[in-house]
């Protein structure tokens, strides 16, 4: 008899004992720190680099560089935190509480401030007109040089067709 | 001489929690013989191989199962790992070792509430999940996850368990040892446990090996092989034996697995207790290049990783044997001339995770 009521002392003590579940969603969960939850974004930060997007597993983060947008499918995403450790700028970060179950996927679209990208792309076209402007004149500086040098030594020019008289001599 | 019948079990079945599906060849209330057929969940995870690059792959490999997938993305991270000839800080082994044996308390947890459940005793079951949800916590807490962790990466671990979730995990284990000890207790002294499972599906020594069974299954049998023993992670620097019985019957393996619960608290003590100081992670530049084979011992037994790469991104062949597949010729053998009431536990005993075998 005692072999069947191994258990027996266990199942009275918990006749009296509160329940271990919690009344959610009356009392709310407690996430610890660093819970997967979902993937929150600082768009002020963001330079639409495309980096999270590329290295997503699940495809869930789409990246629009012209228009500035940072768009998740908030069903795709896996938690798996790849896009926090990729993204260079560090504005994507991995907060707890999950994402509401819900009958339609739910898409997340956040835009960047149109201000900062209109700076931004007045640097961008400042800097390449920097650099063309930079390449036109070492060019011209180059073409200067070969046309100084070609001035300066008449002689090394004319060393070159001896060059090509002596080849089909060597041949021989 | 009675008629034969072919008995379908599954893939839809109360003691199953994942579709496999068995011919059973009835004669009476025997089982003949017992034909397994698996396909209902393949994904195709090993062919993503060639559509995510190596360190994406890692995030699909983990998913490949909801139990084991620390196991998983530690396989294949030591495999991506051999080739590339990185050898990872002992910190990160370490957490790497923690993380692997909570994951493993979980696993056969959760496989001692099934079984409880297959049994009809379920208050034991209830009794059990409510432990598990315990470890859970405590994984929750570390990585921020509670089946899925995503805490590895090629070179070492990504998270640092801090001193004080360190004490925390400790103060856990000493009350989870506690509990655990009756549901021991239950389960091995319980007049209607033994009654259901001593002396069934018996596999002797000698059929375990020439079946190749792996993990709990073959240690119930009395075959002392444990992969932690290569020595891979910590395992090299803690002190443990495996655990085996020599009964070889459905309460042996429940003895292993309770008692391998118990194995895991003293590891995680262990490892605590050791872990040095230091960084999570080296650097690691470059391509994988070559092959690699890697063992290791999942909480159902040995699984195989092998990666074959080629200097690409992209790896070429990644393979993957899990410990059930592996255990299912050893649950066909053991089916032979079992009751038909009995089916149902044999299934269970091999703690089948029918996912990982398809992935
Ligand atoms: S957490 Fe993972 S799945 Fe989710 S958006 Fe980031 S990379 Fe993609
Ligand atoms: S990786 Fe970071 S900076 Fe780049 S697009 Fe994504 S969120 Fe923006």
């Amino acid at each position: 008899m005692a072999r069947i009521m191994r258990f027996a002392s266990t199942m009275l003590a918990n006749l009296f004992k509160p329940p271990v579940t919690t009344k959610y969603p009356a009392e709310p969960i407690d996430f610890p720190e660093g819970s997967r939850g979902h993937i929150e974004i600082e768009i002020d930060k963001c330079i639409s680099c495309s980096l999270c997007a590329l290295n997503c597993p699940a495809g869930a983060i789409k990246v629009d560089r012209v228009k500035g947008t940072w768009e998740i499918n908030r069903m795709d995403c896996v938690q798996c935190g790849y896009c926090t450790i990729k993204c260079p700028k560090k504005c994507l970060h991995m907060m707890p509480g999950y994402t509401e179950p819900e009958k339609e996927k739910k898409f997340d679209l956040f835009q960047r401030d149109p201000a900062v990208m209109e700076a931004e792309r007045k640097k961008k076209a400042e800097a390449a007109a920097k650099a063309a402007a930079a390449k036109k004149s070492l060019a011209a500086k180059k073409a200067a040089e070969a046309a100084a040098k070609a001035a300066e030594s008449p002689a090394a020019a004319k060393s070159e067709p001896t060059k090509a008289e002596q080849k089909p001599a060597d041949q021989a | 001489m009675a008629r034969k019948t072919v008995v379908p079990f599954g893939p839809q079945h109360p003691v199953l929690p994942e579709p496999i599906h068995i011919d059973l060849v009835m004669e009476d209330e025997k089982v003949l013989e017992a034909v397994p057929n698996i396909g209902f969940i393949h994904r195709g995870l090993e062919g993503l191989a060639d559509k995510r690059d190596f360190n994406e792959l890692l995030y699909v490999v983990e998913r490949t199962c909801g139990i084991c997938s620390f196991g998983h993305g530690n396989g294949y991270v030591q495999a991506v790992e051999k080739i590339m000839d990185v050898e990872i800080p002992d910190r990160a082994k370490f957490l790497r070792t923690i993380w692997a044996e909570i994951a493993r308390m979980h696993s056969h947890l959760l496989w001692l509430g099934l079984q409880a459940d297959q049994f009809g005793f379920e208050s034991l079951f209830y009794e059990i999940w409510r432990i598990r949800e315990k470890v859970l916590d405590l994984l929750e807490l570390t990585t921020g996850g509670r089946l899925i962790f995503s805490v590895n990466k090629i070179g070492g671990v990504i998270k640092d368990i801090g001193d004080d979730k360190m004490k925390a995990i400790l103060t856990n284990m000493s009350s989870i040892e506690k509990d655990m000890r009756v549901v021991q207790k239950t389960f091995m002294g319980d007049y209607s446990v033994q009654s259901r499972t001593k002396g069934i599906g018996v596999l002797t020594k000698d059929q375990i090996h020439e079946l190749g069974a792996v993990g709990p299954v073959a240690r119930a049998s009395g075959i002392s092989r444990d992969m932690r023993k290569l020595g891979y992670d910590g395992y090299g620097m803690i002190d443990f034996e495996p655990i085996t019985s020599v009964f070889g019957d459905c309460f042996a393996r429940i003895d292993v697995r309770l008692r391998e619960v118990f194995q895991s608290i003293d590891i995680i003590r262990q490892a605590i207790d050791k872990i040095p100081q230091g960084e999570l992670s080296v650097n690691v530049k470059g391509n994988p290049n070559g092959e690699a084979l890697v063992r290791i011992e999942q909480p159902r037994g040995e699984a195989i990783y092998y990666v074959h790469s080629n200097g690409t991104k992209f790896i070429d062949r990644y393979r993957n044997r899990t410990p059930t597949f592996a255990n299912l010729p050893a649950l066909c053998e053991m089916l032979k001339g079992a009751n038909y009431a009995d089916v149902g536990m044999m299934v269970v005993t091999i703690d089948p995770c029918i996912s990982c075998t398809e992935r």
